[in-house]
């Protein structure tokens, strides 16, 4: 637990270091929440919006806690160390630690994300509070709702860093991190929530978004936030959560002890 | 019952090959056609405590792939091992407290930060006591010379001093046994020798195994007194350097300095002379002709104002061992 503890530490002291990677990251946050936010409002000041399921102001709220949060639920953030660990055989010194290898990658995901989000999240949703409206991000309608919401969110890092230990896993096979697994990605990122809320989708798509855990990651903590979810509502979905996490991590878990049996330590 | 014992370990990868060259490029994509390479073959060996081996045979024998075996992170298609009782693929996480390891070609210090900063999640991970790795770490650092070093962000060392930051990286939890997979790969003489010294000096006060596979047969005169020679995963030579060298001939290399023109050199022992700029270099076997009546010998003939005498490099016996198993 210790030597977690110490990960954990480690990798966050050294990621606050990156002060200019953090301002580029949130003008590039803001960017894309301007552009997402223009399209929507004039989507909805074309008229016709009696059947849209969710209102202006809850969407752009959305769309502003989806950049702010981005560095903490986005799902293929690669860890290139261990990606070219992989690729080049230096995790050859992971093996020879006591010490679980899955668990630590874990907790340093956690860190590397808790870290990026700290230096990002607060100065987007500051702004996006104080600009005109309708390009406002407003608040949580009580304070019931943003403790579920964060909740929700600590839950949904936890998730996002089992899937996201699976893919890497992956790469011990492929011994590539691109081709079918960036395709796999865009495809998630989508059924999690990242580009619209998932009652905007078709129906059939709506559906399938359901069934899977990706939406657990974006669309719910985001949607709780914004009432678009209520809170009694939302108690299963945060069940949902806890049942996912378990699941992804045990599949995560064994497919690295799987990985690491049959891994060839490439090169000398 | 020996410290390490190996036994019959095999192990055998598939690797995919292909044809160079686009179609080939492209039948391999639709059926790929596999080879098996013995990484190791039934290889054998025992070990006490306290020993130095080293480990040596030419690239692709198979001496990584033992390696990593006995470091627990490959597991052996046939065969048992045993290190101080505990099998490592199987007690893993025991064993590896108790092992260090040094991979010359790698690195697991983190990049971008000190390796003191290194040295201390490394303290959490084997769970080293605070007094006690205060102790090791500043014996390690002035040993090594690396007490500036230590502060500098690895990115901006040069191999050496990362070299001998990974070394003390691999030591913080004062291992019982220690493989060193070519730790002075790259390194200039003084490095080379800081190095040496230093795993001497843990051999023989902290009484470390040690394993030791590299290619420069100058670290293993240094060092090894029994060497392990391994070709295509086979065992070839147990034992130790100077026996693998008297199979060839005890040869020195004698360097004479003299004005005088030489003739009709004719006696037994002396196996080749030539002429260079400042007199003669002659390969003399002592085992036949000792040092001594080769030098009364050509002092009958000429007037020597120097001597030179020099190992015939262990380079050469090994190539020559290499040539003889056709490796």
């Amino acid at each position: 637990m210790k030597a977690i503890r110490s990960i954990f530490r480690l990798n966050f002291l050294n990621d606050l270091q990156y002060r200019s990677q953090a301002l580029a990251g949130i003008a590039t946050q803001f960017f894309f929440g301007f552009v997402f936010i223009m399209v929507y409002v004039a989507f909805y000041e074309s008229g016709n919006t009696d059947k849209v399921p969710m209102p202006l102001t809850q969407l752009v709220s959305y769309l502003w806690l989806n950049q702010a949060f981005f560095s903490l639920i986005y799902i293929w953030t690669k860890e290139k160390d261990l990606i070219s660990m992989i690729k080049n055989g230096n995790v050859a010194y992971e093996l020879v630690r006591p010490i679980n290898f899955y668990f630590k990658w874990y907790a340093t995901m956690i860190a590397k994300r808790v870290s990026r989000v700290l230096l990002r999240f607060f100065p987007v949703l500051l702004i996006a509070y104080f600009l005109p409206k309708p390009f406002n991000l407003m608040l949580p309608s009580n304070l019931e709702t943003f403790l579920i919401f964060l909740l929700s969110l600590v839950l949904s890092t936890f998730l996002v860093v089992a899937i996201s230990m699976v893919l890497h896993m992956i790469t011990f096979f492929t011994l590539n991190e691109k081709g079918v697994l960036e395709i796999f990605m865009s495809v998630s990122e989508i059924l999690a929530g990242g580009t619209i809320p998932l009652v905007m989708f078709p129906t059939f798509l709506y559906k399938i978004a359901y069934v899977l855990p990706f939406r657990y990651t974006c669309d719910l903590p985001f949607r709780i936030y914004t009432g678009n979810i209520s809170i009694s509502n939302a108690t299963p979905d945060i069940i949902g959560s806890f049942i996912w996490i378990i699941v992804v991590t045990l599949i995560g878990y064994l497919l690295t002890r799987k990985a690491l049996k049959k891994a060839v330590i490439q090169g000398g | 019952m020996s410290f390490i014992e190996v036994k019959n370990i095999s192990k055998t990868f598939k690797v995919a090959k292909r044809g160079s060259g686009l179609k080939n490029g492209i039948k391999s994509f639709f059926k790929r056609d596999y080879i098996a390479i013995d990484a190791a073959s039934d290889i054998s060996f025992e070990m006490d405590k306290g020993e130095i081996v080293g480990y040596i045979g030419p690239n692709g024998a198979g001496k990584s792939t033992t390696i990593k075996i006995l470091s627990g992170i490959l597991v052996p298609d046939s065969g048992t091992v045993k290190v101080n009782g505990l099998v490592p693929w199987v007690d893993r996480k025991e064993y590896v407290s108790n092992i260090g390891v040094v991979f010359g070609q790698r690195s697991q210090l983190w990049w971008d930060i000190p390796a003191i900063d290194t040295f201390d999640l490394l303290k959490d991970m084997y769970k080293i006591d605070e007094k006690a790795y205060e102790k090791t770490k500043n014996e390690l650092i002035s040993l090594l010379k690396i007490e500036d070093v230590v502060k500098v962000p690895v990115r901006q060392l040069s191999l050496g001093q990362r070299m001998r930051c990974e070394i003390a990286a691999s030591l913080l939890h004062k291992p019982k046994i220690l493989f060193l997979d070519e730790p002075t790969i790259g390194l200039d003489a003084v490095s080379k020798k800081i190095v040496r010294d230093f795993i001497k000096k843990i051999n023989k006060e902290e009484n470390t195994t040690i394993i030791l596979t590299t290619h420069d047969m100058s670290d293993i005169e240094a060092l090894a007194k029994r060497i392990i020679l391994i070709g295509k995963g086979k065992i070839l030579y147990d034992g130790t350097l100077q026996k693998l060298k008297n199979r060839y001939g005890n040869n020195k290399k004698v360097v004479i300095t003299t004005q005088n023109r030489l003739s009709n050199i004719n006696k037994k022992g002396i196996i080749s002379h030539k002429k260079n700029e400042i007199g003669y270099e002659f390969i003399v076997d002592v085992n036949i002709l000792t040092i001594n009546e080769f030098l009364k010998y050509l002092g009958t003939k000429i007037e020597i104002e120097d001597v030179d005498i020099d190992n015939v490099g262990i380079d050469d016996v090994i190539i020559k061992t290499y040539e003889e198993y056709d490796l």
